[in-house]
């Protein structure tokens, strides 16, 4: 299989004048062409850090990505991310329609931009909901929408930041298996970031355990389970239980000292994360003001 | 229709007490409300049918009174909502520009009114200038606080799907900001009748403002009336068209966010 993504010896270090947060530290791995693999660390390990990076919103200190084989300097122009928070991430004064063609208005005429979001729409099943507004729809159906633009991009590399974080449990199982049926047919190249240890087991062909802050990679485990799974008869077969068994002791779940140290440094990461991402506010800020 | 009756009984109620307060005081100074109406009708609805019944005085001084108050208006909404989105977007320019701002709009309009006579000649351009100077404040000020508060998500989202520069502005910077900016035109709109009578006062002898100084000065009372009612329905009628069309720029708000109150935003805060 050759390699869709790329991470190579990656490490983000945060600077302020009072110091400096290491949050990740030599990651590399790969992720297949038509592969959907999960990430999945403690909180505040440098999850967003990575995905931060990959979208070319956050320059790394040190390493490299590519992305089918070009380096990533800025935001590369065939990835798409879902965002964990969809009512913000959408944009609440287009119709659903309309959210999905927004993205679609640099490269493509009205024409075809209708007949890709459209298909987008179908494939996620709300073809019914085009000329709502976002905040018409339940969450689950808005995460929908978010997919289906993100889809409706066709990007070579779909990035998920915890999609499903902030729905109902049915509603995540239903998304789960979305995301599922939508990876085999249009055999897009997926790469979810998570907390959820099960979630990652259930969706991933491959799951990427990440250590605690500064994030590296501690374990990179194949899941032998079908391509076609199952809420129920998938989560209790043995395969999947001695996964999430696996995961779960490499990430120390359960130890109340190990999670006392982790919550600790989630803190400090979050601090951290928050200054840059105020920085970088600024920043773009002022080159959009002056450009 | 309930609804309706409700807007307008204490109105209508108040007209029928003003008229029976009036009748019987009896006050040269204070007309009863059907010889406004009558001077009303007289001044600008007793035309010849070609011109719709409408007077010479209305093509003279009302017309032209009404296109300086809304070219003014639109003019400082030009000037207010492009430099408000400018400066609402880059800290660097607002931390420059602002002191000049909170400073040159503590200055009240009307003190202007001389230098403006000074710089461009008596007439519109003097007239205009008043009401765009004086109406620009709430618009900018309100475009630069909603442009400043675009969600860090929105402009994330927009990043990572390479969303052009115009799109940008055109397509999330200002819809993020529409509520706010709505607020400023609508706070604008009433200043700009203000602005409109006050420029009129002087040096001029156009205008809606400049007739009701007149009627004042020959103690015309019911002529004064009626052009302090016109007033009030000019800017009643202004204010409602700008809500309809309000509702319709901001119809994708959910219901209840619907009239927030109006906020005057404050530069450097």
């Amino acid at each position: 299989m050759t390699a869709m993504l790329d991470v190579a010896g990656l490490g983000h270090t945060y600077q302020a004048k009072d110091g400096a947060h290491r949050a990740i530290d030599g990651l590399t791995f790969t992720v297949g062409a038509g592969e959907l693999v999960c990430v999945v660390g403690p909180s505040g390990c440098g999850k967003s850090t990575l995905l931060r990076t990959i979208c070319g919103l956050v320059k790394p200190t040190e390493g490299g990505i590519s992305l089918h084989g070009n380096k990533i300097d800025g935001v590369p122009e065939d990835l798409a991310v879902v965002f964990q928070d969809y009512s913000r991430s959408l944009f609440p004064w287009l119709s659903v329609q309309r959210n999905v063609e927004f993205p679609l208005r640099r490269s493509l005429g009205r024409k075809q931009r209708r007949a890709r979001a459209a298909e987008a729409l179908e494939l996620v099943g709300l073809a019914k909901a085009v000329g709502k507004y976002p905040w018409q729809l339940s969450g689950g159906m808005q995460q929908r929408v978010s997919i289906a633009r993100a889809l409706a991009y066709q990007p070579a590399l779909l990035l998920m930041d915890e999609p499903f974080a902030s729905v109902d449990a049915q509603t995540r199982f239903e998304l789960e298996d979305l995301l599922l049926k939508v990876k085999r047919e249009q055999n897009t190249t997926v790469l979810v970031v998570t907390h959820d240890i099960d979630e990652s087991v259930y969706l991933g062909d491959r799951v990427l355990v990440l250590s605690n802050s500064p994030a590296s990679v501690v374990a990179d485990l194949r899941v032998d389970l079908p391509g076609v799974r199952d809420q129920i008869t998938t989560r209790e077969s043995d395969a999947f239980v001695t996964l999430r068994g696996e995961v779960a002791r490499l990430l120390n779940v359960g130890r109340p000292t190990a999670q006392r140290k982790v919550a600790a440094e989630a803190a400090v990461a979050a601090k951290w994360a928050e200054a840059e991402r105020a920085a970088l506010r600024e920043a773009h800020a002022e080159d959009h003001a002056t450009n | 229709m309930t609804k309706f009756f409700k807007r307008w009984i204490v109105f209508a109620g108040l007209v029928v007490v003003w008229q029976i307060a009036t009748v019987l005081a009896d006050d040269p100074f204070f007309p009863p409300p059907t010889e406004i109406a009558e001077a009303a009708r007289e001044l600008w609805l007793s035309g010849p049918p070609d011109q719709l019944f409408l007077t010479d005085i209305v093509f003279e001084h009302l017309i032209p009174s009404v296109s300086r108050l809304m070219g003014g208006w639109a003019i400082a909404a030009a000037i207010g909502i492009s430099l408000g989105v400018a400066l609402g977007r880059s800290r660097t320019a607002l931390e420059f520009a602002g002191p000049l701002l909170t400073f040159m709009r503590s200055i009240p309009p009307p003190a202007l009114v001389p230098v403006f006579l000074l710089l461009f000649n008596v007439g519109t351009s003097m007239q205009l200038a008043t009401i765009v100077f004086g109406v620009l404040w709430p618009i900018l000020l309100n475009t630069i606080d909603g442009a400043r508060s675009v969600d860090t998500l929105k402009y994330e989202t927009s990043a990572v799907f390479r969303v052009p520069k115009w799109q940008w502005v055109l397509g999330v910077v200002l819809p993020s900001a529409a509520p706010k900016i709505f607020a400023g035109l609508r706070v604008s709109l009433s200043l700009s009748l203000v602005l409109m009578v006050v420029s009129e006062l002087v040096g001029t002898d156009n205008g809606i403002g400049s007739q009701l100084l007149v009627a004042q000065r020959e103690f015309d009372f019911p002529n004064m009336w009626a052009g302090i009612v016109l007033l009030g329905v000019i800017g009643y009628a202004l204010n409602t068209v700008l809500l309809a069309v309000e509702h319709r720029v901001l119809g994708w708000q959910p219901k209840q966010e619907h009239s927030k109150p109006v906020q005057l935003a404050t530069a450097g805060d």
